[in-house]
C-alpha cells in the first residue's frame, strides 16, 4: 500500500444531467439516479459491481440519504457513507472514495449529488427566517441577502478596497467562462455570449457584485465512479488518476474571525500539491470553484498561482478560455455551465476527467491536459478542497 | 439615541432573534442599550456570537466566558449595499447596508450601517458607533452609524 493516496485511485466513470432552470416533476433522488446510471454505464460497469457509495444529500436531502439512494436505485453496497461538504462535495467525495478503495473497504465507489430546488415551480430560494441558531440569530434580523450573495459581496468589497480588484477586472472571469460555455452544448448559457460591458452594466445584486458575477440557481445532477488503480487497467476510458488532494475547513460563519478575503483552499492546496509532487506551475488546466467572480480570484491567490492581492491582475494577463494559455473552467464554470445548488462543484471534477480523456469535443483544450487542478468550496469560504487529477503520464 | 425608533402603532414584521439561554443576556443588555460580548477568563479570547465554551486556540474552557460591556465603537470591516434581500420584509428598505463591524475590543458582528448620508461616504475602516433600534418592546437591535467625535 502506498503511503499516500497518490495514484492509488482512478475516476473511471462520469455522468451528468444538463443544468436546467427547472426540472418539473423530478426530485433529488430521481435526478441523482439518472446521473449515477450514466456514470456506471460510462465506466462499463453493472449496478452489481458498485459496492461503495459516497453521496451528499445536499440542501434538500434527509438523514439516511445513502440507504435511501440504495433503495431508490436498486444498488446495495457493502460500504456507504455520506458527505457533508456543500460546494466542496465533488472534491471531498473523490478523496473519500479514493481512501475507501485504497483501504479495501470497497472496489467501485459511486459518488454523486443532485439539486432539484424548485419541484414546486418557484425558483426563488426560500428566505431564511429561522433566527434560533448561533449564526442566524445575529444575522437574520439585519436583513441578509439571498444565498451567499452578501457574504461574497463583503469579500469582494474588501478585496476591491485592499487590492483594487474592481468589477472591470473581475468581469473578465465571467466573460472567458461564458466563451467556454458557448462551446459546450451541456452548458445552460451555451447560446448567449457576453462582453465585459454586459457584466459591468448588469444590475447590482449585492454591491459590489453584479448579476453576471453571480451563479444562477438551477437543477441538475452529477455522479462519478472511483476504483483502485489496478482495477482501472483495461477499463473503457483513459484513466484519470487522483494524484493528490486535501481539504481546508474554516469557520461556518464568515464574519467573526479571520481575514475574509483569505480562503481555506490555501491549506488544502499546499497539502494536495505536496502529495502529488507537483506545483502550481505544472498545472495545465484549472477547474476552480466559481460561485462568484471573486471566489475564483481568492482561490487562485491562495492556491499559489499568484500572490495575495494579484488575482485581479493575473486574470487580466491570461486568457482563461479553453483555447487560452491558462484554461480555466473549461465547461463554462458554474457561472455559465450552471450551478445545481451545492452539487454544482461536482461538475468541475467530471469536467477535469473529460479533459484528461480528451473527450471535451468542441470545448476540448487543444494543449496538454495531463495535470488538472480542481477546487471545491462550501459555505462562505467555510470548507474547501483541492484535488489534482492526472493522466498516466503524470504518475 | 434610537435614531430609527418604530412608532408604537406600527407592527414590526421583520424577523426577530430567538434567544437561547446562552444568548439571552445579550438581548437583555440590548434592551438597556448596552452592547456586551464575551471574554474568556482563562485565556482572554474575545468571543462573539455568544457561547458557553471557549473557542480560543489553546483553551479548553467550559463555562469560562464572562460578559463584558463594549465601548460600542469600532470600524467598518466590510460591507455590502443590498438590493436583493432574502426576506420580503426588508424589500422596502433597499438599498440598505449590511456590514461586518470590527469592535475596538477585537471582536466582530454583523449589523446594518445607518445614518451615513451618501454611499460615497462608505469605506472600509470608517469609524462607527453603536446606535440602538428599539424595534419592539422586547428587542433592541444594535446598529451602527459613523462616529463623529
Amino acid at each position: 500500500m502506498p503511503d499516500t493516496l497518490r495514484g492509488a485511485a482512478v475516476i473511471v466513470g462520469i455522468g451528468e444531467l444538463k443544468p436546467e432552470r427547472s426540472r418539473p416533476g423530478r426530485d433529488v433522488m430521481s435526478l441523482l439516479t439518472e446521473a449515477a446510471y450514466r456514470a456506471i454505464q460510462d465506466a462499463g460497469l453493472t449496478k452489481e459491481d458498485i459496492d461503495g457509495f459516497v453521496m451528499d444529500a445536499g440542501m434538500e436531502g434527509a438523514s439516511g440519504f445513502n440507504t435511501t439512494m440504495a433503495e431508490h436505485m436498486g444498488i446495495y453496497p457493502t460500504f456507504a457513507t455520506g458527505c457533508d461538504a456543500q460546494g466542496a462535495a465533488g472534491v471531498t467525495m473523490a478523496l473519500q472514495a479514493a481512501a475507501y478503495v485504497n483501504a479495501g473497504l470497497a472496489e467501485y465507489v459511486l459518488c454523486g449529488m443532485a439539486a432539484a430546488i424548485d419541484t414546486g415551480g418557484r425558483r426563488r430560494p426560500a428566505a431564511p427566517t429561522r433566527t434560533e441558531t448561533s449564526g442566524s440569530e445575529f444575522v437574520v434580523p439585519f436583513g441578509p441577502t439571498v444565498g451567499a450573495n452578501g457574504n461574497y459581496a463583503m469579500i469582494a468589497r474588501r478585496h476591491e478596497e485592499l487590492y483594487g480588484t474592481t468589477v472591470e477586472k473581475r468581469a473578465k472571469i465571467a466573460v472567458d467562462l461564458r466563451y467556454n460555455a458557448n462551446h459546450n452544448p451541456m452548458a445552460i448559457f451555451h447560446d448567449t455570449p457576453i462582453t465585459i460591458a454586459d457584466v459591468v452594466n448588469s444590475r447590482i445584486v449585492a454591491d459590489p457584485l453584479h448579476l453576471l458575477e453571480c451563479v444562477m440557481p438551477c437543477a441538475g445532477a452529477c455522479a462519478f465512479v472511483v476504483t483502485r488503480a489496478d482495477l482501472a487497467h483495461g477499463m473503457r476510458h483513459k484513466p484519470a488518476y487522483i494524484l493528490g488532494g486535501a481539504l481546508g475547513i474554516s469557520r461556518n460563519n464568515l464574519q467573526y474571525v479571520g481575514e475574509i478575503t483569505v480562503s481555506p483552499v490555501g491549506r488544502a492546496a499546499r497539502k494536495a500539491f505536496a502529495m502529488a509532487g507537483y506545483g502550481p506551475n505544472d498545472v495545465q488546466v484549472m477547474e476552480i470553484y466559481d460561485s462568484f467572480t471573486i471566489t475564483v480570484i481568492c482561490e487562485l491567490e491562495d492556491s499559489g498561482f499568484c500572490n495575495k492581492g494579484e488575482g485581479g491582475d493575473w486574470i487580466q494577463a491570461h486568457d482563461l478560455t479553453f483555447t487560452g494559455d491558462k484554461p480555466l473552467n473549461t465547461h463554462g464554470g458554474q457561472l455559465s455551465y450552471g450551478q445545481a445548488s451545492t452539487a454544482g462543484g461536482c461538475a468541475q471534477v467530471t469536467e477535469a476527467v473529460r479533459q484528461i480523456r480528451r473527450d471535451g469535443g468542441e470545448h476540448q483544450v487543444p494543449g496538454p491536459t495531463d495535470l488538472i487542478y480542481v477546487t471545491g468550496s462550501g459555505g462562505s469560504f467555510s470548507q474547501q478542497g483541492a484535488l489534482l487529477l492526472g493522466s498516466d503520464a503524470t504518475l | 439615541m434610537a435614531a430609527t425608533q418604530q412608532p408604537a402603532t406600527q407592527v414590526y414584521t421583520k424577523p426577530l432573534p430567538t434567544p437561547s439561554s446562552v444568548s439571552q443576556p445579550f438581548w437583555d443588555a440590548a434592551k438597556e442599550h448596552r452592547l456586551i460580548f464575551q471574554r474568556c477568563r482563562l485565556c482572554g479570547t474575545r468571543v462573539f456570537y455568544p457561547r458557553d465554551i471557549c473557542p480560543g486556540p489553546q483553551c479548553f474552557g467550559v463555562g469560562s466566558l464572562d460578559w463584558v460591556e463594549s465601548t460600542g465603537k469600532g470600524r467598518l470591516y466590510s460591507y455590502t449595499v443590498s438590493y436583493q434581500p432574502a426576506h420580503q420584509a426588508f424589500a422596502g428598505d433597499v438599498p440598505y447596508v449590511l456590514a461586518i463591524i470590527e469592535m475596538d475590543e477585537g471582536w466582530r458582528m454583523t449589523s446594518n450601517l445607518i445614518n451615513f448620508g451618501s454611499q460615497d461616504a462608505l469605506r472600509i475602516g470608517l469609524r462607527v458607533e453603536v446606535v440602538w433600534d428599539d424595534v419592539t418592546p422586547e428587542f433592541s437591535l444594535p446598529k451602527f452609524q459613523p462616529f463623529r467625535q
